[in-house]
């Protein structure tokens, strides 16, 4: 069976636990191992994040109830678009935001390059991207924004046989 | 939830079901103001109730390690189930992390 989903929501960091969530329960259908389940969610949410953080900049949030950390700046309004589809076991995720890009991306990519180390983020977003999914794939023009596609098989296969 | 204790010269944080960006401002803030306030040595990431997490965790980690390592002190990971065990490896954590199960 394919499928398809969007979703389209504000770029604050409260919006992480709904991607990954809602990418969960789009292929939760398949039976995926908790191994496939964890993959894929660590690899929207680093992506959303990434989204979040450093295409929109909008670091508040970034604390809990509701407090802002000094560091963190204004809102800065922006969507971040979440896209997935299934299509004979293989699923494809698409993030994309209109933020503001990116310069360099193989050196957004290197392994624990970041360009906040002040807020604790540890340059492994991209990394865990390209270990926990199949394919990895990020387009960026700085001053519009990034989109990233990412690919994994599903090992759980399609859908049950005779359902349909 | 998230919890703090100091136990001897140990701190020890006991983190939330989701650790990811959105937690992590506040974990790093409150770790530090125990670092700075009390006399601690060691920390121990409890990951009892650990469920997911992404490099958000990693930098948790990666920053206090930097903070305590050299004075001496040792970052241990305590009650590591088979996901945050994959996370720490892959990072390289677990080369300078006391990982326990």
């Amino acid at each position: 069976m394919n499928n398809e989903m969007e979703l389209l929501f504000d770029a604050r960091s409260t919006n992480e636990g709904l991607a990954r969530v809602a990418v969960a329960a789009f292929v939760a259908h398949l039976n995926p191992t908790l191994e496939e389940l964890s993959d894929i969610k660590t690899a929207v949410s680093e992506a959303v994040t990434n989204a979040i953080i450093h295409g929109y900049g909008n670091l508040q949030g970034y604390s809990r109830h509701g407090e802002v950390r000094p560091s963190a700046g204004d809102y800065f309004p922006g969507k971040v678009r979440l896209a997935c589809k299934l299509a004979d076991g293989v699923l494809d995720v698409t993030v994309e935001d209109q933020g503001k890009g990116i310069e360099d991306i193989s050196k957004a990519m290197e392994p624990l390059y970041t360009t906040m180390p002040e807020l604790d983020r540890s340059g492994m977003g991209f990394a865990f991207m390209e270990a926990f999914m199949d394919h990895l794939e990020v387009e960026s023009s700085p001053g519009k924004g990034t989109r990233i596609h990412m690919r994994k098989k599903m090992t759980s296969g399609s859908w049950i046989p005779g359902e349909e | 939830m998230e919890n703090f204790q100091v136990i001897d010269n140990c701190l020890m944080v006991k983190l939330p079901e989701e650790v990811d960006h959105y937690q992590a401002g506040y974990i790093c803030q409150e770790a530090d103001r125990f670092l700075m306030e009390e006399n601690v040595c060691h920390v121990v990431f409890d990951f009892e109730d650990t469920v997911f997490m992404d490099s958000s965790g990693i930098g948790i980690i990666m920053g206090r390690y930097k903070k305590i390592a050299c004075l001496g002190g040792k970052v241990y990971a305590i009650n590591v189930g088979r996901q945050i065990r994959r996370i720490l490896d892959l990072s390289g954590m677990s080369a300078l992390v006391e990982v326990l199960a």
